[in-house]
């Protein structure tokens, strides 16, 4: 339906990129096959950044991952800013292009953060409408992720799962499984995570994240998972992740670690765990 | 001067500052480095930290009777003759967002009072 | 869900959090609210830390951190890039009652956003005088390259941002300022620009060739060393001959 480019992502590990790994993944990046960046970081109209980014697209597939788009908020798409990420993808032609369900802008201000949104069939049919605004504009198919949530809403509806796969049939764009969003949902939902991946509709899924959360509980002393992405992805996560791949089939699988960036050899380690689950045994 | 005096003037200077640069190039290093990664804050998708203090910190406030106290190096920077002074900055804007004169003008009572009477 | 009421409530730090938002028992959300809370709040702060590291040292990291918190409440972010975050943090010092004992701190600031603005500009072939004769240079009609960027202070700007940045730098002394920043390759510096250094930059636009520019500069500042401005012009990337994109 919509032109994904030349390039694809390979079943195989990638990692989000991070400027002090430059130097290491052109060296020598080991099972990394693929790199992730945030949409919102390359929209300067020159330098490094950029420079960087054009040469490592030309030794590896990336990965336009936004973080801003606010596709889950209640008032218009941003039309500057669809232009700055057509602007990027344009300029770029990755591999791939994916957003969040979340919204993050209210009355002319960003709010930095993926705040959450009820689940109803009123924000079920304002996602589809932004997401064919976004695939229209850009003339590619968009992958939306599922988040972490933290607290539920009253108003809503439909379980989060159904919500995302509705969306994923009335717009046809593909989803972003995050193993660990999942299994931090759960948690503080107090949910099931292998029947949430169960129920997914994985033939739709184009990419997996894994990634590090951090351990917390509320006032009334239940556990509470933050996604922080400053660790590594924990045992319970690799469990659900080798059980998503053993019903869905290999899928591109980053590893996300975005504060305490460790060295490179240990990321390197985090994605050849990855690698292990997606070659043949 | 004459015209024609200063514009020699003028070449000889030239001439002596094209004397003194020597030959530029890039070089591939430059684009190695991380030099403060990119000297701003950057987009991320990972949560902050929990449920820590920051989020429901509040500032005890008392408009121009509070004063924030400098703990760094200003105490070690003396310029007696700024602290009248106006500031007279201007940055030539070239298009940049919000570098302009044309600055929002602060704090406004109705901002500072959601500050007020709050406790630390 | 009232998208306003909920965003208020981020930015309120003793608000109660939105009705509507429960945890899995269904009792009110509480401390589940404050994890958004604490990303939009915490994210944002680190933003202006990270964007003004001489504002930090000179006020100190704890006294920052107060001023970040006030700052992000009241101007939170237009842009979606937060490389842009902190536009208006200059015009919020100016303004800032609790430091007006410092005014140099805006222009610090400025500083600061300069040289980010520097770092994500358009590139630009630089001119340089390479196999060029003096004669063939002054009829050449350059343009401040995108990178460069100047700024005028009433303080010593430049001298308390390298007190800060430089190790063994003298200690600041009273006077005004006037600063140009270029990006040679990728990275951005500032420099003091000489007497006349102002004038010529702005006479630069394009269509002034730099011979009449340097006479217009001389016409302005009679005592202006017209080759210590054209080895700073010419040897730190400053101006370019491209078009304007």
């Amino acid at each position: 339906m919509y032109d994904t480019g030349p390039r694809t992502l390979p079943h195989a590990a990638g990692i989000g990129y991070k400027a002090p790994h430059f130097a290491d993944l052109r060296a020598d990046p080991g099972p990394v096959k693929w790199l992730e960046i945030h949409a919102e970081n390359y929209m300067g109209d020159g330098g490094r950044p950029l420079a960087q980014l054009r040469a490592l697209s030309e030794h590896f597939p990336i990965s336009v991952h936004g973080v801003g788009l606010s596709i889950g908020g209640e008032t218009a798409l941003d039309a500057d800013h669809i232009a700055r990420l057509k602007h990027l993808c344009d300029w770029l032609n990755p591999a791939s292009f994916s957003e969040h369900l979340a919204w993050s802008t209210h009355g002319g201000a960003y709010f930095n953060d993926l705040l959450p949104l009820p689940y109803t069939d009123e924000t079920l049919a304002r996602v589809v409408t932004h997401i064919d605004q976004v695939q229209d504009a850009l003339g590619r198919r968009l992958l939306l992720e599922n988040p972490s949530t933290y607290l539920a809403f009253e108003e809503t509806t439909m379980q989060e799962v159904d919500f995302l796969a509705e969306i994923a049939r009335r717009s046809g764009c593909g989803l972003l499984l995050d193993v660990n969003n999942v299994f931090v949902s759960a948690v503080n939902q107090q949910t099931d995570p292998v029947s949430y991946i169960d129920a997914f509709p994985l033939d739709a899924v184009g990419e997996i994240h894994l990634g590090g959360h951090d351990e917390d509980e509320d006032e009334h002393g239940a556990p509470l998972l933050i996604d922080a992405h400053g660790s590594e992805v924990v045992d319970p996560v690799w469990s659900l992740y080798a059980h998503t791949i053993a019903r869905g089939g290999p899928k591109p699988t980053l590893i996300e670690w975005d504060n305490n960036v460790p060295d490179f050899a240990t990321l390197r380690a985090e994605a050849a765990r990855a690698d292990a689950h997606l070659v043949p045994a | 001067m004459s015209t024609q005096l200063k514009s020699l003037a003028i070449l000889g200077a030239v001439a002596t500052a094209i004397g003194s640069i020597g030959a530029t190039g890039a070089s591939a290093q430059e684009m190695e480095k991380c030099y403060g990664v990119s000297l701003a804050g950057e987009n991320g998708c990972a949560a902050g930290p929990g449920t820590t203090c920051a989020g429901t910190s509040t500032i005890d406030y008392q408009g121009n009777a509070w004063m924030l106290v400098p703990a760094g190096t200003c105490a070690e920077i003396e310029l007696p003759g700024d602290r009248m002074g106006e500031s007279e900055a201007s940055l030539e804007a070239d298009g940049y967002m919000g570098l302009a004169r044309d600055l929002p003008e602060g704090l406004t009572d109705e901002v500072l009072a959601q500050y007020r009477d709050t406790m630390m | 869900m009232d998208a306003h009421e909920f965003t208020t409530a981020l930015l309120t730090p003793d608000a109660a959090p939105p009705e509507g938002l429960t945890d899995p028992a269904g009792r009110p959300a509480g401390r589940r609210f404050d994890v958004y809370r604490n990303n939009v709040t915490a994210s944002l702060a680190d933003a202006l830390e990270t964007g003004f590291p001489v504002l930090v040292k000179l006020l100190g990291q704890a006294t920052f951190r107060q001023l970040a918190l006030i700052h992000l409440r009241a101007h939170p972010p237009t842009s979606r890039a937060l490389s842009q975050y902190g536009a208006e943090m200059p015009g919020f010092l100016d303004g800032f009652a609790p430091l007006a004992a410092y005014p140099y701190l805006a222009d610090i600031a400025r500083l600061e956003l300069g040289i980010r603005r520097s770092y994500h500009a358009a590139d630009a072939a630089p001119l340089t005088p390479e196999g060029r004769d003096p004669e063939a240079l002054m009829a050449l009609s350059p343009r401040l390259a995108p990178a460069t960027v100047l700024l005028s202070s009433a303080h010593p700007v430049l001298s308390i941002w390298r007190y800060n940045t430089e190790p063994g730098a003298p200690k600041p002394q009273a006077g005004a300022e006037a600063v140009m920043i270029t990006r040679p390759q990728f990275d951005p510096a500032p420099h003091l620009l000489p007497q006349g250094g102002l004038e010529l930059a702005r006479a630069l636009d394009g269509t002034t060739t730099l011979g009449a520019a340097l006479e217009a500069t001389l016409a302005a500042a009679p005592r202006a060393d017209i080759a210590a401005l054209m080895t700073l012009f010419l040897g730190s990337a400053a101006l370019t001959l491209s078009e304007r994109p």
